[in-house]
């Protein structure tokens, strides 16, 4: 028993690293992407090649290879003057990473919106930026909720990628149990994840119900 | 004086050329119907009113107003087109309403807009200087309109719970409540089963007899013959024919008017 409390200790110790990445990352990356909406979507041809051509670098390699590339570039790039740190590298790779992963979802969302609804909003005297806040906006949030819940929930089992570059995260630990010949933590390590996918997965089914009073 | 006159309006969409020199006026109260193949350029000269499309060249004036003159070198701003789109009301084909607000809401969303804007700057709204009476009198005024389309009891609803006729009839509420000059109508019932077809014309029938000035385009024969005053018959981008309904539609005189008329002679008698 006592050993019980004792891996429940470490590896609660290695998902509060899990939780701090997948909170930073969502706090950064849900601006961060519509930032790049905007570059993809831009009517400035050179803006767009470029957002589209780094968007897709980012989506096409692995996310473990852009940790390493975060984490040990920049040091060998200048002697070792610069480097970001473990959680810092970390950070910055799962930040790019999903910030594109959620920008290509926006436009998804925006572009699905009919012609219509801005013509209608037009012909109606709006403006560009009340069509879009007071018309487009919502209906983008409604379609898009679904597959964000999905992206995120993905989110929280990529984590533990970070142990890569040596984060002690919750897999870590329990895989540094098992190397001194004790297995069971590494399976009792899912249960953290199962549960906070299903409070997101609650989250989620009430947030897309509450938006379901209307349909289209 | 003519409330609209439109002088030789030019629009192509790379090569192909859509509307060629097109030209018509109309006196308040008068209601126009726009008829033609699929292709002849109605919808596009119908967006051209709206500023939904740039002509390439023409005029567009509103009771001696010049609000459009493509063939000068200066271009209209944003806040210039949205001015003008203020004298036209469109109601579209697909009927394009806000999903996520209720019918009330679609109703008042951009006078409310307008209002809150007009009070900002220090102007008044309809003759209301506070916000309060404003948003009265906007509220008022769409119930006022609800009722004039016969859905006083769909203020609440949303439009997904109502049918495409009812829908349609909140469209045309949504563009009267911005008081437009002209209304203008693009193949309004076309998107309706045959059933829901006679709700909407009977609204648009309603608002001739309160005197409202309206372009329709529409397939519908027998309806623009019993409601218009005058009847443009348009094929490949140009006026081929126009006049009273009695001379495009019972008697036309272009043999491109009787190839397409004759379509629907089966099941319209022309008397």
């Amino acid at each position: 028993m006592e050993q019980f409390w004792l891996v429940t200790g470490k590896l609660l110790e290695g998902f509060g690293q899990n939780c701090i990445i997948f909170g930073v990352t969502l706090l950064l990356a849900l601006p961060l992407g519509l930032i790049i909406t905007g570059g993809s979507m831009s009517r400035f041809k050179p803006l767009r090649w470029f957002t589209r051509t780094f968007v897709w670098v980012i989506r096409g390699t692995p996310l473990m290879l852009q940790l390493f590339v975060v984490f040990f570039i920049p040091p060998l790039m200048t002697n070792g003057s610069v480097s970001f740190g473990r959680m810092n590298a970390a950070l910055i790779a799962f930040t790019i990473n999903y910030a594109a992963y959620f920008s290509e979802i926006y436009r998804g969302g925006i572009e699905s919106i009919p012609k219509g609804q801005y013509e209608a909003g037009q012909v109606l005297g709006m403006t560009k930026a009340q069509i879009f806040g007071k018309i487009v906006l919502f209906q983008v949030i409604k379609k898009i909720v679904p597959p964000m819940g999905n992206e995120i929930i993905t989110l929280v089992k990529d984590t533990s990628l970070s142990s890569v570059i040596a984060i002690p995260e919750v897999l870590m630990n329990a895989k540094d149990f098992s190397m001194s010949g004790l297995i069971w933590p590494l399976f009792y390590s899912a249960i953290f994840f199962l549960a906070f996918c299903g409070v997101l997965t609650v989250v989620f089914s009430r947030l897309e119900k509450r938006l379901n009073y209307y349909k289209g | 004086m003519a409330i609209l006159q439109v002088e030789k309006i030019r629009k192509s969409f790379g090569k192909n050329e859509v509307l060629k020199n097109i030209s018509f006026s109309m006196e308040k109260g008068d209601v126009v119907a726009i008829i033609g193949s699929s292709g002849s350029g109605k919808t596009t000269l119908l967006r051209c009113l709206n500023f939904l499309e740039s002509p390439d060249g023409g005029k567009i004036m509103v009771n001696d107003k010049l609000l459009l003159d493509a063939d000068s070198d200066t271009k209209l701003s944003d806040s210039e087109k949205r001015k003008n789109r203020l004298h036209f009301g469109l109601v579209f084909q697909s009927f394009n309403l806000f999903p996520q607000y209720n019918v009330l809401d679609n109703l008042m969303l951009a006078p409310k807009l307008a209002a809150k804007k007009q009070l900002k700057n220090g102007g008044s709204y309809m003759g209301c200087t506070n916000r309060k009476d404003a948003m009265n009198y906007i509220q008022n005024n769409a119930m006022a309109l609800l009722q004039r389309v016969g859905l006083t009891e769909k203020a609440h609803a949303y439009p997904c719970e109502l049918s495409g006729g009812q829908q349609q009839r909140v469209a045309i509420a949504r563009a009267l409540a911005q008081s437009p000059d002209v209304l203008c109508f693009d193949e309004p019932t076309s998107a309706l089963d045959p059933e829901l077809t006679g709700e909407v014309l009977n609204v648009i029938k309603m608002l001739k007899e309160k005197g409202f000035t309206m372009v329709i385009v529409t397939h519908e024969i027998e309806f623009a013959h019993d409601v218009a005053d005058k009847i443009i018959f348009m094929d490949k981008g140009i006026i081929a024919e126009e006049g009273t309904p009695e001379q495009v539609i019972s008697h036309p005189q272009n043999p491109r008017t009787k190839e397409f008329l004759s379509r629907f002679s089966q099941n319209f008698k022309m008397d």
